[in-house]
């Protein structure tokens, strides 16, 4: 490696470790003035997250449906679209995998891989609407997404409290199991490490395959860098937009997918969380790209991992895990300030040139 | 059926009433050319700090004033983003909307604690007006309001003549058509845009203290639920105009309100669907609306002076 390789390089893991620190300092501020030592927080979400070889498999197994939605939000950014949707189409992913997994009598070799499918389809369908509606009647899709959003959860919570109800047992809003032999296998004892770990590694694979080795993929980033252009050089614009949410709809779908397959084995409302936000700070501090968006899904799936036990030991709310992200959020794009050399220290009549 | 109407008409009114506040708002920050995801964000910690305020003061006025302090802020916060750092309008809002959930959970649960009681707190009340509440019909549903009830339908007006009529108005719509030319013309394209978004904070914050203190009297997690971006499908739908501000979120309120008097009224279909219902409209209404003449040029782009 060159000097200016290695210049490059280091700026590009400076500025989300910056975020990072800044997002920290902050949030151990709120925490303090909270009333409790942030240091002993801290203490404790690095010990809840890598302790020991469970608290390991407990981060990673949290970073996995990360690394789903963190690409899903990726995949549509590089094309120029805002896909705050990724919540709803893990829902509707979910509820696929849950139509098709608990079907009886078909082999566990066709059925496992005929349910992902239902997963992907079922969060691409949803994908697809919002690019349908944008293509078709140019309604912005920061709205629809939204919207659908709630759309979807609102539906999700009727049919495990209605139509979908497990039939027998405990009265819980939930949905039957999808059957014993498509669980996804776990592969080191004493931890919940599952397949679904691989199955992610894979999406990150074909992310950077597709949006950099590709010839769509090149049309994409030319979209999403200057849509004139790509339309001028005669890109079907239109048509890659229903791709990439189509894609960016599935992977989403894949999130949901995997929870249900390798977790809790059924579908009740609210069981993804924050999965779908967290994947937009996962993507933005990674940069949009697969190695970026890996480590940063481990460090929110640490972060998530940890913050359970803080709220247990310590008593501050796991919340506080949101206010962390706003702030990394915030940080990562003021990375442009520091690029126009805003925050150096200027000589006068100098500055006025930056 | 005249106190169907009657009530149809109260409740409408109601649901209005938060997304007209902060519509009213931000179609002056679209206007300057200042996309402010944010909405949602700044209406949750609007809708949080109300209810803080007047739990500790014991007045619901207290609170309304704090909220509309925290919305001025969290809007100093995002221009200050958007407009001196000139980061993407559209990732700082998100942010601010993820930092206000967590931010809001976690002072609440501080606060209030996790226990399921309801603290009680002073919330703006119903202030008939005077002579005209007597009316039949329309006197007990559109003559008695809240403060905050009565504030938003009455600046509609207010808001239209300061927009058409004013310098003020036409700097604030030249900034977001053509910043440069409006520069060139010896204005100050910054501060007229952080002083739109000013006072666009001030009445998204009130807004978010409408939605915890209007018809409730408490705060719960996420409670503000899309209204923020409801809000923005409301300026668009109403082509950045303030008249056209308020006939789309009388219908975005519509869609509310039908929905509680349907879920009463009907035992055949699930009340979730008539849950999605505000969101499916909004939905709908952002697709069949023809592009307006008003959107302005330079929506989202941050202004450099090269």
């Amino acid at each position: 490696m060159q000097a200016r390789d290695v210049r490059a390089f280091a700026l590009k893991v400076f500025y989300p470790i910056l975020a990072i620190i800044i997002a920290l300092v902050f949030t151990g501020f709120i925490i303090f003035f909270m009333g409790f030592s942030p240091l002993e927080a801290y203490a404790m979400m690095v010990s809840g997250s890598m302790k020991n070889l469970s608290a390991i498999g407990e981060t990673v197994v949290s970073a996995v449906p990360l690394i789903f939605s963190g690409l899903s939000f990726a995949f549509a950014y590089k094309s120029g679209i805002f896909n705050i949707g990724v919540e709803g189409q893990i829902y509707i992913g979910a509820l696929f995998t849950i139509l098709v997994g608990t079907l009886k009598g078909i082999p566990p070799v066709i059925h496992m891989p005929l349910t992902i499918a239902a997963g992907f389809v079922g969060g691409a369908l949803w994908g697809l609407l919002i690019g349908w509606l944008k293509v078709r009647f140019g309604a912005k899709e920061m709205i629809t997404s939204i919207m659908l959003n709630y759309v979807a959860t609102i539906f999700i919570s009727y049919c495990v409290s209605g139509p979908m109800k497990e039939q027998s047992g405990s009265g819980m809003s939930q949905t039957e199991a999808v059957a014993e032999g498509i669980r996804l296998p776990r592969f080191v004892a004493g931890t919940r490490l599952h397949a679904g770990v691989f199955l992610a590694l894979a999406a990150l694979f074909f992310f950077w395959i597709f949006i950099w080795k590709s010839k769509k993929g090149y049309e994409l980033r030319v979209t999403g860098l200057n849509p004139n252009a790509a339309q001028y050089a005669g890109m079907n614009t239109d048509r890659n937009t229903l791709l990439v949410m189509l894609l960016a709809g599935g992977i989403a779908g894949l999130a949901g997918c995997v929870e249900i397959l390798a977790l809790q084995g059924r579908l009740m409302a609210g069981f993804a969380g924050n999965i779908g936000f967290n994947g937009i700070t996962v993507a933005l501090l990674g940069d949009c790209n697969p190695v970026g968006i890996l480590l940063s899904a481990l460090l929110f799936g640490a972060l998530n991992a940890g913050s359970n036990k803080m709220e247990m030991l310590v008593g501050v709310p796991s919340a506080t895990v949101s206010i962390m992200q706003g702030i990394i959020i915030l940080a990562v794009v003021a990375r442009v300030a520091f690029e126009r050399g805003m925050f150096q220290w200027k000589t006068r009549g100098k500055g006025a040139q930056a | 059926m005249i106190a169907t109407i009657t009530s149809f008409v109260a409740s409408n009114i109601r649901t209005t009433t938060p997304l007209l506040l902060a519509g009213l708002g931000v179609v002056f920050s679209e206007r300057a050319g200042v996309v402010n995801i944010g909405v949602e964000g700044t209406m949750l910690i609007g809708a949080f700090t109300g209810v803080v305020a007047s739990y500790y003061s014991g007045s619901a006025l207290v609170g309304g004033l704090a909220a509309m302090v925290s919305g001025l802020i969290v809007a100093l916060i995002i221009a200050f983003f958007s407009i001196t750092v000139k980061a993407n309008q559209v990732i700082v809002g998100t942010a601010v909307n993820i930092f206000a959930g967590g931010f809001t959970i976690t002072l609440n649960r501080l606060i209030f604690g996790v226990s399921t009681s309801v603290t009680m707190i002073d919330s703006f009340r119903e202030v008939p007006f005077p002579l005209l509440s007597k009316l039949p019909v329309v006197g007990s549903s559109i003559f008695t309001q809240t403060i905050p009830g009565y504030l938003a339908f009455s600046l509609v007006p207010v808001a239209w003549f300061v927009m058409q009529k004013t310098k003020t108005g036409l700097k604030i719509r030249a900034v977001g058509e053509n910043p440069h030319a409006c520069a060139t013309m010896g204005n100050n394209v910054i501060r007229i845009r952080y002083l739109a978004m000013a006072y666009s904070g001030l009445m998204v914050g009130l807004a978010g203290a409408f939605v915890s203190m209007g018809t409730l009297s408490s705060f719960t997690e996420n409670m503000v639920a899309g209204r923020g971006f409801i809000v923005l499908a409301a300026v668009v739908v109403g082509n950045y105009t303030p008249v056209g501000v308020l006939l789309a979120t009388l219908l975005f309120g519509a869609s509310s309100a039908l929905q509680f008097q349907l879920m009463a009224g009907s035992a055949v279909i699930p009340y979730q669907f008539w849950s999605m219902l505000p969101y499916i409209i909004t939905v709908v209404a952002i697709c069949i609306y023809r592009k307006g003449s008003n959107a302005p040029a330079a929506s989202g782009r941050a202004y450099s002076r090269e």
